[in-house]
């Protein structure tokens, strides 16, 4: 590997971002596509977010869409009834990183209830947790109740949610590769036998659950200025569930399936709009097959190379074939 | 010589059940000890108490002359105290340089804020675990299957990955329950030369569950044997072997040990 | 105190369709560990199947009731056959995301069928008594009623019949079953048949209550219930009876004093507050796992 290709993804990253910035000024990509593409990025945040839960750990988590609440209203008070005249430049990233914070924040008493219980019962609670946020929500009348918040300001462009996507990719990256990851990975395997070999597994769930729901809050902030509309029932079991399909079609504990799941399944969902309620069949259906016929989705448990980092090992002996043994992770 | 590990009075409850009783025992530094006893006397019992995974119910745990009753597994694997499971316990779908790996991460320092920014002092850790994880693998000739899943090993390079993932942990103590188990008398032997040059190699001290007799006598220095949870005996393996009332636990009254 | 009597009526009423279908939630959970999602949408079909029913032929109130457990019961053991057993030795996260599944999808196709909330239609005639100052209905009298004697029934059909016994051995070892020449496929299929046919019961007698009929009372309602099973200990049969009873009584005292935006939040509140002190429910107990 020269030294080119050990630039290249970040020069692509990068022409990413110009391009996507540059996308609204030239007329060449129109609205509706527009806001597909920054549907595909925050459902991407959402997908990976989840899947470091749900796919990394091994646990089954169904609350996701609760934290993407609360990310959504915490940006929106503050964007609408905090600080509606100041500068977006500043003031939306700030607003952002305060949803993430406030979902990240909720994540802790979560990933607490996650040290003794498992399983069904962790199952239980996060739906607790999901129903209790809605609930809640529709009663606060400050945020408008069960009819939620209106005139949220268009923030949100392809720019922002390329940035805020990239981030939540490199950030989880990172961390899925990293000891921390690893340790998350061997509680979803056995996780007495993580103990044992001293992965501090209640440090790690915490950091799993925390970071898992501080990028549902950025996504829900996202969502929130790019649909100008948010109410307690958009964040609802159905919006959770749509994040599950996106997981386990696309593949758990995989990074590119993350992508390949909420890309598939945003462009699925757009494209059964005509269907109107029966949209919401389709849906839950593929749930049913995938759970069926393809429980760990697309890329269960694999990633594409360019997404792994690199590194430098020791050389290697070679083997009988006369190659070099990959030692690359398989995957975390 | 000095106690590297101590019970002192050790009891286990699990509601009207005493799974340990009172059990005083004391494991010296650089030795091999074994311990013994019917199916059900309560050793893997003693070997989860000992790692943490249960608390006792009463008594203590010294281990080198600090108490770790009540300790987490992890806070125990840290302080230098290792252990392979009966039941064999990879992380199966992890590769086979993964599973060594976690075992090596509790010796490397870096926080989660470094892990997520992956700064360089981060990937420098990395890399040393993932060379040391190699070295060790390398030493234990698995080496070549580091990028396969634990899951798909052999049963035997999957008893001596266990045994690796163990030693990455740079233990003082490694407990290993019943190492043998599902091997022949002539694999067993072959297993006794293995834990001896381990034992030589890495200045271990080691205690052994084991069923395999010939093993356990030409392995072990000492031997303690357990039965329903309270030791009925201890000492060398010829004073174990002529001891009546281990002969007694294990064949009824008459008979004798191999 | 008279109107603490009334409430009380007013809880038993809305206990006693809670606890006609947290049965059907313990008793799957029971011999399958496995949480049936779907289980809630049952309930609304039952009610949903009522509607039909009544539309094509009117028919007494207790031949709607039989009619209706059985379509119900027959819909129960077919999600059974096709969307569990399938995964019956997957691991469980699957099985809770299908069964998640097959309630939104029969949730949804329900809602594309009839959009709207529908009113049901006249079963009994209401009549209303007066005792010692108290008012009761015939229909509270029913519900109630009937409630209590299905219960009955199924703790004769557990404790007492070999069937029973065979449902209670599938909880205690489900490997072993087979062994001892108990069809424990069968056992399961009707188990499921049996839950189902509680909820059929117990959403015509919810549609008899509070007339309005919608696709949504899968969640509102049906999930409540849930919620009263966990509470007592899911698995428990007498903790989905307590929990069913307890969670009434207090969705009645919060509607009497808050407004009923309320009643979601109070009762999953409840149901986290309770899994924090005591994570396996009132009843539950917890399992031991070996190392």
């Amino acid at each position: 590997m020269g030294a080119k290709s050990r630039y290249l993804p970040a020069v692509l990253l990068i022409a990413g971002f110009v391009a996507s910035v540059l996308i609204p000024s030239t007329g060449l990509v129109n609205d509706y596509l527009q806001f597909v593409l920054m549907s595909v990025a925050i459902n991407a945040i959402l997908c990976v977010s989840l899947n470091l839960v749900n796919g990394w750990m091994g646990e089954f988590s169904v609350g996701h869409a609760g934290f993407m609440a609360l990310g959504a209203y915490a940006s929106a008070v503050l964007t609408v009834k905090l600080f509606p005249g100041a500068p977006p430049l500043l003031l939306f990233p700030a607003a952002v990183l305060i949803g993430g914070a406030v979902a990240g924040v909720a994540g802790i008493p979560i990933g607490i209830l996650s040290f003794k219980t498992r399983g069904d019962y962790l199952a239980i609670i996060t739906l607790a947790f999901l129903m209790i946020v809605k609930s809640g929500l529709e009663n606060i009348p400050y945020t408008g109740g069960p009819r939620g918040m209106l005139g949220i300001p268009r923030l949100t462009t392809v720019a922002w949610a390329y940035f805020w996507c990239v981030v939540a990719f490199w950030v989880i990256r990172n961390l899925v590769y990293s000891k921390y990851g690893r340790g998350i990975s061997a509680i979803r395997e056995d996780e007495i036998a993580a103990e044992a070999m001293g992965v501090p597994t209640r440090s790690a769930k915490l950091v799993a659950f925390v970071t898992s729901s501080f990028f549902a809050g950025v996504a829900g902030a996202l969502f929130a200025h790019q649909l100008q509309f948010i109410n307690p029932s958009s964040f609802d079991i159905l919006k959770s569930t749509e994040i599950l399909v996106m997981v386990y079609l696309g593949g758990v504990a995989s990074l590119g399936g993350s992508l390949l799941g909420a890309g598939v399944v945003t462009i699925l969902t757009q494209c059964l709009q005509p269907l109107g309620t029966w949209r919401m069949v389709v849906l839950p259906a593929l749930l049913v097959l995938l759970m069926l016929f393809r429980p760990g989705g697309i890329m269960g448990y694999r990633d594409w190379s360019w997404l792994k980092p690199r590194r430098s090992p020791k050389p290697r002996p070679k083997n009988e074939d006369g190659q070099q043994p990959e030692i690359g992770e398989v995957s975390p | 010589m000095s106690a590297l590990l101590e019970t002192r009075h050790l009891t286990r409850q699990f509601g009207g059940l005493r799974a340990i009783g009172d059990l005083s025992l004391s494991v010296n530094k650089g030795e091999i000890l074994g311990v013994i006893g019917p199916n059900g006397a309560g050793k893997t019992t003693f070997f989860n108490l000992l790692t943490g995974i249960y608390p006792p119910s009463s008594g203590d745990i010294l281990f080198n002359g600090g108490s770790i009753a009540g300790l987490r597994p992890s806070q125990i694997a840290r302080l230098g105290m290792a252990r392979t499971f009966q039941n064999i316990r990879l992380f199966r779908q992890l590769s086979v340089l993964e599973n060594v790996r976690i075992a090596y991460d509790s010796r490397l320092v870096y926080s989660p804020v470094e892990a997520l920014l992956r700064t360089p002092n981060a990937r420098a850790r990395e890399r040393e675990s993932i060379n040391a994880s190699m070295e060790l693998l390398e030493l234990f000739e698995l080496g070549s299957m580091a990028g396969d899943l634990a899951g798909d090993l052999s049963y035997g390079s999957q008893r001596r990955l266990e045994i690796v993932r163990a030693l990455a942990l740079n233990p003082s103590l490694l407990l290993l329950d019943e190492p043998a188990a599902g091997m022949n008398p002539s694999e067993a032997m072959q297993l006794l030369d293995f834990l001896k040059w381990v034992h030589g190699k890495f200045s271990l001290t080691i205690v052994l569950i084991e069923h395999h007799m010939q093993m356990v006598m030409a392995l072990c220095d000492r031997i303690e044997v357990i039965e329903f949870g309270v030791r009925i005996a201890g000492g060398t393996p010829d004073e174990v072997k002529a001891n009546p009332r281990v002969i007694e636990a294990y064949l009824g009254v008459e008979g004798e040990l191999p | 105190m008279k109107y603490l009597i009334q409430q009380a009526i007013n809880a038993l009423q809305l206990g006693s369709i809670y606890a006609l279908i947290a049965l059907g939630y313990s008793m799957v959970y029971g011999v399958l560990s496995m949480i049936n999602f779907a289980h809630g949408d049952v309930f609304m079909l039952g009610a949903f199947f009522c509607l039909l029913l009544i539309a094509i032929v009117p028919v007494p109130f207790w031949l709607a009731l039989i009619v209706v457990m059985g379509a119900t019961a027959i819909l129960g053991t077919l999600i059974e056959r096709f969307a569990y057993r399938p995964l019956r030795n997957a691991p469980r996260v699957s099985a809770i995301i299908t069964a998640l599944g097959c309630g939104l999808v029969i949730q949804n196709t329900t809602l594309g069928i009839s959009p709207y909330a529908r009113p049901m239609p006249r079963l009994i005639d209401n009549v209303t008594y007066e005792f010692g100052g108290l008012t009761f209905t015939t229909l509270q009298l029913i519900i109630i009623g009937v409630s209590v004697v299905l219960m009955v029934l199924l703790d004769f059909l557990i404790r007492k019949t070999s069937f029973g016994m065979a449902m209670r051995a599938i909880s205690s070892d489900r490997a072993m079953v087979p062994l001892l020449g108990i069809p424990a496929n069968r056992v399961i299929a009707i188990t499921f048949a049996l839950g189902a046919a509680l909820g059929g019961a117990a959403g015509l007698l919810y549609g008899m209550a509070y007339p309005v009929v919608s696709a949504a009372m899968g969640i509102s309602v049906g999930w409540k219930a849930f919620v009263a099973a966990v509470i007592g200990g899911i698995g428990n049969m007498r903790g989905a009876v307590l929990g069913a009873f307890l969670l009434g009584g207090g969705e009645v005292m919060t509607v009497a004093v808050l407004p009923s935006t309320y009643r979601d939040l109070i009762s999953y509140s409840l149901l986290l507050l309770i899994l924090v002190f005591k994570p396996h429910g009132l009843l539950g107990k917890p399992t031991l796992q070996k190392a």
